[in-house]
């Protein structure tokens, strides 16, 4: 549909300069590039403002541990991490997104690594993080996401003798075979 | 740390006094002998003072604390399990059962993320009435925290006093609901209906009487010599170990940290109020009762402020592809109940994106990130809960100090346990 409001591209690029959230994204990504090289990402975005890199679990501690130290930009909170599954992308099935905030320069950066199901090893952050203990032991309880290093890597939420990563995509949400509750509209 | 300092102190102060009396009977044991005689407690999971189902394992050297090992998830329901199978504005009930103690924020948080996602504005008049409800609901937070604190430390009349002005405002929301501890309160777009005039003049009635209360309250509690002597310096934590920590909220502002949501990223038009951040300096549970009575007087002057400042107009965007339709519209108009039809049936897909909104709870940064791959359910849904993050923190906090230290401790930084297990 044409919007008569839409701008030119000319005039969406000046008002991104001028924009000063997306002028700390880009200071955010010439960092990065220079600090660690333009290789080491890649699907770089802004999805509603939010600069999203993708990277691999071999460079993501010496990433997370740079930008700890960086004086430039302090990117030294932790906001977040967890763990995603997307089954039908081969070899890249499980990932881990991390989020970090400056709270001096008010820049977010999210990171994110995929790897193969089968090797679910990703290096941990706690010795940087302190936050990062729980986040981990909640990654490795719903998706069998095995943060290398971790002091204590046991489950945290669900029962200690639970045999599956229950946030997997293979558990569907109800038990599949209950004939009590049939709902033809909602797939039941 | 200062904790174990006093912890090597005493056993320095213990061991002199039994060096003056060497040899006292060959059957007598000597105080190294008791000290290595620990005693396993188990503090919860259904323990008075807990406030909520989660268990710590403390190693006991008399009444000092050596080491603890929390366990939680006694209530956990998989909420991120079940949003994946659910439209969003079915994951509005989810949201309330996490910190029960402020559900409206939870719904308004949720309803930004999705209202984020699918690039809706809302109208002026629906974000002040957002600002007040929360600010509504960030009081009855801190109230319920504050006054539980005194409980804690033998002082029941706070308490009792201050639950009165919360069924106050339950019933402000139930005006504005219908309900009262888990609200289901507002919709994607905007709010469900308009303040009712009863509404209004409850709130009016309420932000009259309130400070008279919250100032007795203070005089029951800031200067008490007893309340002082049982917080101050009780369970600190420097700004350092807090933000690495993840600490947010009311819990980092007292370790000296200004770091607030509503300012840093202001949403729902935070930027039209005046309201100050207090913060603390030494981060202990002192601090932490100050900055959450202190976030009590600012939500007040913001409510103030808001509903002042009430703009007119539509109470919620023009959506109709998300928003339901009135139900009595639904049985005159067509258009009604096509899109009533096709919104409670889940017919209509989101965008594709991801999208993470994030607001200040009661407790902190609470955060929603969103993946949507289309459908009419998120396809990942992660919930950012500040209990979760700085809870961990606990046992560093209260090693070295004594058992009704811990209690206080526990008390004063708000743990959860619905925000906690999710």
């Amino acid at each position: 549909m044409a919007d008569p409001t839409v701008e030119s591209p000319d005039a969406q690029e000046t008002a991104a300069e001028l924009d000063p959230a997306a002028q700390k994204n880009k200071q955010l990504l010439d960092l990065l590039y220079r600090l660690f090289g333009q290789d080491a990402f890649t699907d770089v975005e802004e999805p509603y403002g939010f600069l999203t890199a993708t990277t691999t679990r071999e460079k993501i501690h010496d990433i997370i541990a740079g930008l700890q130290q960086d004086q430039e930009l302090q990117l030294n909170f932790l906001t977040t991490m967890c763990g995603m599954h997307f089954p039908e992308r081969k070899d890249q099935e499980l990932g881990m997104v991390y989020m970090l905030h400056s709270l001096v320069h008010n820049v977010r950066l999210r990171l994110k690594i995929f790897f193969p199901i089968g090797d679910p090893h990703v290096p941990t952050l706690t010795e940087l993080y302190s936050a990062a203990n729980w986040m981990e032991r909640e990654a490795f309880d719903f998706y069998g996401i095995i943060a290398v290093g971790h002091p204590n890597l046991i489950r945290i939420l669900n029962v200690e003798d639970m045999d599956y990563h229950p946030m997997r995509k293979q558990y569907a949400l109800e038990d599949g075979t209950r004939e009590d509750k049939t709902d033809l509209f909602f797939g039941r | 740390m200062a904790v174990n300092d006093t912890l090597e102190g005493t056993r320095k102060i213990i061991e002199e006094a039994e060096a003056q009396r060497p040899n006292l009977h060959p059957l007598a044991p000597t105080v190294n002998d008791f000290n290595q005689e620990l005693t396993t407690l188990n503090l919860g999971p259904t323990h008075p003072a807990t406030h909520g189902i989660f268990q710590n394992i403390l190693q006991m050297d008399g009444e000092r604390i050596i080491s603890g090992v929390p366990t939680i998830g006694y209530i956990h329901r998989a909420f991120e399990k079940i949003a994946e199978r659910r439209p969003f504005y079915q994951i509005t009930p989810l949201t309330d059962r996490m910190n029960y103690c402020s559900s409206p924020i939870n719904n308004m948080g949720w309803h930004m993320t999705v209202e984020k996602l699918l690039g809706v504005t809302v109208p002026k008049r629906a974000q002040y009435m957002r600002v007040i409800l929360m600010e509504l609901a960030r009081i009855t937070d801190h109230l319920i925290c504050n006054g539980i604190l005194g409980v804690d430390t033998g002082a029941f009349t706070g308490f009792l006093y201050l639950m009165d002005e919360r069924e106050k405002v339950y019933e402000i929301y139930e005006e504005v609901s219908g309900a009262r501890l888990t609200t289901n309160m507002g919709r994607v777009g905007g709010m469900e209906r308009d303040f009712t005039p009863v509404a209004i003049q409850k709130l009016r009635a309420w932000l009259k009487s309130f400070p008279a209360v919250m100032r007795e309250f203070e005089k029951m509690f800031n200067r008490n010599r007893i309340f002082m002597d049982r917080v101050v310096d009780v369970g600190g934590i420097s700004a350092e170990r807090a933000l690495n920590y993840g600490f947010t909220g009311p819990n980092l502002r007292a370790a000296g940290v200004d770091y607030d949501v509503r300012v840093m990223n202001p949403y729902s038009s935070y930027q039209d109020f005046d309201f100050e951040i207090p913060v603390g300096t030494k981060g202990d549970t002192y601090d932490r009762f100050m900055v959450r009575n202190e976030e009590i007087w600012q939500s007040l002057r913001i409510i103030e402020q808001a509903l002042e400042n009430l703009p007119e107009g539509p109470y919620h965007a023009d959506a109709p592809h998300f928003y339901l339709p009135p139900k009595q519209a639904v049985y005159q108009n067509m258009e009604a109940l096509i899109y009533h039809f096709k919104i409670i049936m889940g017919e209509i897909d989101a965008p594709v994106g991801e999208v993470y909104h994030s607001v200040e709870g009661g407790n902190g940064e609470l955060g929603f990130y969103l993946v949507s791959d289309g459908g009419r359910t998120p396809y990942r849904l992660h919930f950012r809960r500040p209990c979760f993050i700085y809870y961990q923190a606990y046992t560093e906090m209260v090693v070295g100090q004594t058992l009704s230290d811990a209690i206080v401790t526990l008390s004063s930084m708000n743990v959860i346990a619905g925000e906690l297990d999710a």
